[in-house]
């Protein structure tokens, strides 16, 4: 690897910095213990005890999770399907289908949510939690199709051979050795579709209803009233969570990847 | 060399394996090409050819992840067409090895015996055997990624062993393995062939590995089999140019028979050399002397003159292998003739310099007379 001159190592840390002290600051100020959000008034946790006793704050945030996770693993059973559909089968119209993959990546969410929000009423479905899960499922699916993708096209053929020349019929051998393989990137496709989910206000305020609120649409309604301390304890937990989720996501891809490769090797 | 039971001489009735007539093709191309082919009960046999010449398709045929176009596949005297690859007697150890990268390497071995059901501790059991049969006892427990790329070879070779098929295909098992290794593993394989009393069939372009492990070659040339025989029948007397340039060297010698008498033909080549060949041919065919290079003798002097067909050259190259130097004499009229001599002194390679004059010569019985 080449050294790094100084001009680089100055706009990295512009870069980074510029990514990151809004982040650092809002993190700080969760631990102020003064209630006026632009003075410092020394290190507490006062807010995150507060938090405990906001009732409101807490439904959202078990609302999202709720949606996060189920909305996960549908997506990831889904994206999963996709996946294995568009690197297995030579059908025609594949082409079209792998394009039409990518498209909600690129989608504006606005317009995303709007045709979903349009749907539900069209149908008449009742909109609340249940809606939010469709939309979030639709949303992740992709992603976790093209991360199962990546994986899928690097995977062994000769491996499913191997499996029934050992005498696994080919029914079982997706069970015995597909998916054994592919799990870290089933696993690293869930963990990115729930921080997706978690994350989202967009379509989340499109497609929710009466009673049903998630976290980012609380703290979003919180903030117009005026920043609250409180706000900022809430989103240093929810930066943590999604924090751990994408590192562990990346780090279960990258290692059980490398784990693969060097056996082609 | 050939050790073990089933030489050619007294091969049994009956083949274990049976290509009768099979084609296969991919679009236009013909990988394996209107192929016979008989392979015996006990027998190491290699399927020797160049690149695409259609062999892990042959192999892969046999294995029943492709079907035939044409022809019919028999195992033990029963058409295997309807038999889908899980269900046939017969296991494969695949080029790339093919390790399940999320099982251990006592689950790979294991993995076959738990398709059919076997208890718990019988499995174990196999492992353990099939382990130590391939020395590899004590790393049960490791993921394949943490053996060298010889240890997953012989992983590769116990799990498609564990089952004891009543076919082991082996596609190019020894490509990957550095030349000691592969030395070593070579006669290992054979050792373990005899042992269990198995038919081997291995896939290689290498041919001394082939000489060196099977009972017989199948040498194959775009899909089809050109000559099928024992590496000594291969190498003494193959049948054709293509099979005695393939397997090993060869000097080529394009003539014509002047005379035949009493087992000994007379050959003139179009530079007005004359030979003398033991062989049975008519009179004026058309034919090739092929003489492989150890054959021949070099002398630094004159040939003495009873030696039979003496040419006279000049060293053109010389190539110091150690145990044996190739030299490249030009002779008077330009042909370059290779021959190899054995260094049994130590000092035997330093007699013979580049420019210096020499000597050929061959006996009639040292000269394969190919009509194709
Ligand atoms: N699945 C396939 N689709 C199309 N063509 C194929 C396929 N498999 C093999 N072929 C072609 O069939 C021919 C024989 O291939 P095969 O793999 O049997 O050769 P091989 O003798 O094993 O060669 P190598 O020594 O390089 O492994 C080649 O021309 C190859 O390109
Ligand atoms: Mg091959």
């Amino acid at each position: 690897m080449r050294r790094m001159s100084v001009t680089n190592l100055v706009a990295l840390a512009l870069g980074l910095a510029f990514l990151y002290v809004p982040i650092a600051i809002l993190v700080v100020y969760s631990f102020n213990a003064s209630r006026l959000v632009t003075v410092w008034g020394g290190w507490s946790t006062r807010w995150y005890a507060a938090l405990l006793e906001d009732r409101a704050m807490i439904d959202a945030a078990l609302a999202s999770l709720l949606i996060a996770t189920v909305s996960a693993a549908l997506a990831t059973v889904l994206g999963a399907f996709a996946a294995l559909a568009l690197t297995r089968f030579r059908f025609r119209g594949r082409l079209p289908f792998a394009a039409m993959i990518y498209a909600p990546l690129v989608m504006p969410e606005v317009i995303t949510g709007l045709s979903l929000l349009l749907l539900f009423v069209a149908i008449d479905l009742d909109r609340g939690l249940f809606t939010i899960i469709i939309a979030h499922t639709t949303l992740t699916m992709c992603f976790v199709a093209i991360v199962v993708q990546s994986r899928l096209a690097t995977f062994d053929r000769s491996l499913e051979e191997a499996a029934m020349d050992l005498g696994c019929p080919p029914g079982r051998t997706f069970f015995a050795v597909v998916l054994p393989v592919i799990m870290p990137a089933v696993i690293a496709g869930f963990l990115l579709a729930f921080s997706l989910s978690l994350d989202d206000l967009v379509i989340a305020s499109f497609t929710t209803g009466p009673g049903a609120t998630t976290l980012p649409i609380r703290i979003y309604s919180e903030i117009r009233l005026g920043v609250k301390p409180e706000i900022n304890a809430v989103c240093t937990i929810f930066i943590a969570v999604v924090a751990a989720t994408v590192v562990a996501a990346s780090l279960i891809e990258k290692s059980r990847g490398r784990e693969a490769r060097a056996l082609l090797a | 060399m050939t050790s073990g039971p089933a030489p050619s001489s007294d091969l049994p009735a009956e083949p274990l394996v049976r290509f009768e007539s099979v084609s296969k093709r991919f679009g236009n191309v013909a990988a394996v090409d209107r192929l016979s082919l008989d392979i015996y009960s006990n027998e190491f046999f290699a399927l020797l050819g160049p690149s695409g010449c259609g062999k892990t398709t042959l192999l892969r045929l046999l294995a029943g992840f492709e079907r035939p176009d044409e022809g019919r596949i028999m195992l033990g005297g029963r058409d295997i067409a309807a038999t889908p690859p899980h269900r046939r007697p017969v296991n494969m150890m695949f080029q790339n090895y093919a390790l399940f990268p999320h099982l251990t390497v006592a689950g790979n071995v294991a993995f076959g015996l738990r398709q059919d059901g076997l208890a718990k501790a019988a499995i174990a059991a196999r492992v353990e055997e099939m382990l130590a049969l391939v020395k590899l006892e004590g790393l049960g427990h490791r993921r394949p990624d943490q053996l060298s790329g010889g240890q997953r070879q012989r992983v590769a070779l116990a799990r498609s062993l564990a089952k004891r098929p009543q076919v082991l295909l082996l596609d190019e098992p020894m490509a990957a393995l550095d030349r000691k290794l592969r030395e070593q593993t070579q006669f290992e394989l054979m050792e373990l062939q005899a042992r269990l009393g198995l038919t081997f069939v291995i896939v290689t372009h290498d041919q001394s590995e082939a000489m060196t492990v099977a009972h017989r070659i199948a040498v194959m040339d775009r899909g089809r089999v050109v000559q099928a025989a024992t590496p000594a029948e291969i190498y003494e007397r193959p049948q054709s140019r293509w099979v005695a340039e393939f397997v090993g060297d060869v000097n080529l010698i394009e003539g014509i028979v002047l005379k035949t008498d009493a087992g000994e033909a007379v050959i003139g080549d179009k530079r007005g050399r004359r030979y003398r060949v033991a062989a049975d041919v008519a009179a004026g065919a058309q034919i090739s002397i092929a003489l492989r290079p150890e054959k021949i003798r070099i002398h630094a002097g004159p040939a003495p003159p009873d030696a039979p067909n003496t040419m006279r050259g000049k060293v053109c190259d010389v190539g110091y292998l150690g145990s044996v130097s190739t030299y490249k004499v030009q002779l008077d009229d330009g042909v370059v003739v290779k021959a190899t001599v054995a260094n049994v002194a130590r000092t035997s390679g330093e007699i013979l310099r580049t420019n210096d004059n020499v000597w050929l010569s061959w006996p009639p019985d040292a000269a394969i007379v190919l009509t194709a």
